[in-house]
């Protein structure tokens, strides 16, 4: 039977993670909470909007209401590695050797790990941001598509066009598909090869958690009142097919997914608090968690594939043992 | 849906530069009224207030992709209010600074169209600053004053003192002229007191048109104005029978330069099989021309006043409460906007009488 270690906190969970090993809590309040031995606590922004693990999956980066980007490492110490200005930090991604891509208004930047910076101007505001996985190269989510950077380069940069805005972005794991989140309950791809469209529509609500399965076959996302699963191991993606709908209730929409780092599985958080896992396969479920306080708002596996972190919009967060 | 307890209240603040819009947030963050307000701003500019709750955000207007033009959202707003909800505690409600040149209507649509910020927010009410010295310029050179007139729910007349009484009047009469519906306010350095222009309610289904003096007031006057070569309105005095006592323009102000309109209209009890077609008919096709529109309806048979009101295609409706004793069961209508065809919507209004 799976096993709950809750830990209550008072305020929104923006992102639950592992950082090598240790389960960690960042709120918005900018404190960064870590089941250490114990319960330990740590100081980030004053204001912390957005947040993501570094690609050695050992530090904490987060942007926030301060104008700052802070990265926090498994000690709990927290340095300042950019800033901005008074404007809010909205989106930050984490990229190859150490670099680091933050969003405030209009402007992208990339922090390299030697120190430089690079800012990208666009005409709308930087919405989303993801590095692909391949290369240096970012995309960032805007009105009326994705604009994609070379930063390491002067290459210009590529332009994706989709009408309507675009609010997140995820590059595929083999770096065939750039898929956004849209502000209106919907999310669009592209086929990076020849620039084909891909629409995903039929979502009662926003999009707001996208997480790839494995290998990047599958592509999980929440917003409707099951996991909407895209299949995207054929070379064109999910055109033509229908997805996968785990985990259909009736009375609580999926708020969070995060699919498991090697298995067709993916866990399932609701707006009420539940989590579950369900297979692809066969869609079988196991109930993980029972209803909380709040929608859950992210989830993270650890290395070991046998621990969730869970965080939720009331602060009641945990880790899931699913072996008990 | 979140219940009305949980959600902030939200007030628009409108206005060209030098109208006294900083002024009056200047002292809406100073004043002593026990109210914590976070404070939504495109430039930090002369808030001479220190406040880590005032936030500066790039206005980012998103057309829907709905094929519907007037369909639009503000972006920046999603998100900054997203932001601030995540930690509602640290204050009461939301002000929404717009620059002089913003269009109101998107920032309205974000709390009706956006789920997320719908279900944590609500509109209370959108205000416009207006310098009454410079107003007559501002209408003829842009729309945008125009505009943000025809929006308010409140209109702050300010700066009353550089202008002669005779000024003012025809000032406070082309505001009138372009919007019947709204609360006037003759200020001086933006003196109106606070709680006319927060928390009035004025999305409010239970509470809007209560306190409206101006709509309820019937309009019982005759299209006895002077007007200039370019008023294309038809002159003859409208004949209507006796519960109809006013339709196509409102009152028609001496500064000409408007382009907004008001359509009044006013009969006895509806029939609400013919009613609901009709408005949800009357803002799908006219919608982009429909800036505001407010009204309270008697049904037959119907022991509540119903009300409604709307923005563009946006219309939502409710019981508000039981006609009073001696109340006179009487349905009236306003719609603020551009080329509407007063005479048709009449015609089409009157229809949906009950027999």
């Amino acid at each position: 039977m799976p096993t709950v270690a809750p830990l209550d906190l008072s305020g929104h969970c923006i992102a639950a993670a592992f950082l090598a090993g240790v389960p960690h809590f960042a709120l918005a309040d900018g404190t960064i909470h870590r089941l250490d031995h114990g319960h330990k606590t740590s100081q980030a922004n004053d204001g912390l909007l957005c947040a993501t693990l570094d690609q050695t999956g050992a530090k904490l980066i987060t942007g926030g209401e301060d104008g700052k980007v802070f990265a926090t490492g498994p000690d709990g110490e927290a340095t300042i590695v950019a800033e901005a200005g008074r404007k809010w930090i909205t989106s930050v991604a984490a990229g190859p050797q150490g670099a680091i891509a933050f969003a405030t208004g209009r402007s992208a930047f990339v922090r390299f790990t030697d120190g430089r910076t690079k800012e990208f101007v666009h005409p709308r505001s930087a919405e989303g941001l993801a590095f692909a996985p391949k290369g240096m190269r970012f995309g960032v989510a805007r009105y009326n598509g994705a604009t994609l950077h070379f930063p390491a380069t002067e290459g210009k940069p590529v332009e994706l066009e989709w009408a309507g805005a675009h609010t997140g972005i995820t590059f595929s794991p083999d770096g065939n598909f750039v898929v956004t989140a849209m502000q209106e309950n919907a999310l669009h791809g592209w086929k990076l090869a020849d620039g084909k469209h891909m629409r995903m529509t039929g979502y009662p609500a926003k999009v707001k958690s996208l997480s790839w399965s494995a290998r990047g076959k599958w592509l999980a996302s929440s917003g409707a009142p099951a996991a909407i699963v895209w299949p995207f191991s054929g070379k064109d993606g999910p055109m033509g097919k229908a997805p996968l709908e785990l985990g259909t209730r009736g009375n609580s929409m999926v708020t969070s997914v995060a699919c498991h780092p090697s298995e067709e599985i993916v866990a399932i958080g609701y707006h009420d608090g539940m989590v579950i896992a369900a297979r692809f396969a066969d869609s079988k479920e196991v109930l993980l968690r029972r209803p909380g306080k709040g929608a859950i708002t992210s989830m993270m596996w650890d290395e070991d594939e046998r621990r969730i972190a869970f965080g939720s919009e009331a602060g009641d967060c945990g880790v899931i043992d699913i072996t008990g | 849906m979140s219940d009305a307890q949980t959600q902030i209240p939200v007030t628009v603040l409108t206005g060209y530069l030098g109208s006294g819009k900083t002024t009056l947030l200047n002292r809406i963050l100073s004043e002593n009224h026990g109210k914590r307000y976070a404070v939504i701003v495109n430039e930090f500019g002369e808030i001479g207030i220190d406040n880590d709750l005032i936030v500066e955000s790039d206005e980012e207007i998103y057309e829907m992709n709905n094929g519907c033009v007037c369909c639009t959202v503000r972006g920046d707003l999603i998100r900054v209010v997203e932001g601030l909800m995540r930690r509602p505690g640290r204050f009461d409600a939301i002000i929404v600074e717009t620059t002089g040149l913003a269009d109101p209507v998107p920032v309205a649509q974000t709390f009706f169209m956006d789920e997320d910020v719908r279900s944590k927010t609500s509109l209370d009410a959108v205000v416009a600053l207006v310098d009454a010295k410079h107003l007559p310029l501002r209408l003829k050179d842009s729309r945008e004053a125009e505009d943000q007139i025809a929006f308010a729910d409140v209109v702050v007349l300010n700066k009353t003192d550089l202008v002669t009484p005779e000024e003012l009047r025809d000032v406070e009469a082309a505001v009138r002229a372009i919007n019947p519906a709204a609360k006037i306010h003759r200020t001086t350095r933006a003196g109106v007191k606070l709680d006319e222009v927060l928390d009035r309610g004025a999305f409010d289904l239970k509470r809007a048109l209560e306190n409206d003096p101006h709509f309820l007031e019937a309009h019982d006057h005759d299209h006895d104005h002077e007007c200039g070569p370019d008023c294309d309105h038809d002159h003859h005095h409208h004949d209507h029978d006796h519960h109809h006592s006013h339709s196509g323009h409102g009152a028609v102000s001496p500064i000409h330069d408007v382009t907004v309109q008001s359509v009044s209209l006013r009969g006895g009890e509806m029939d609400s099989k013919k009613f609901f077609p009709w408005i949800e008919k009357i803002t799908q096709m006219e919608g982009p021309n429909i800036l505001r529109l407010k009204g309270i309806i008697a049904f037959k048979d119907d022991p509540e006043r119903y009300v409604v009101q709307g923005v563009h295609m946006i219309v939502e409706g409710d019981h508000q409460r039981a006609w009073k004793d001696g109340e006179k069961h009487e349905s009236r209508l306003v719609f603020i906007g551009r080329e509407l065809d007063a005479e048709r919507l009449k015609n089409s209004f009157d229809a949906c009488q009950a027999a």
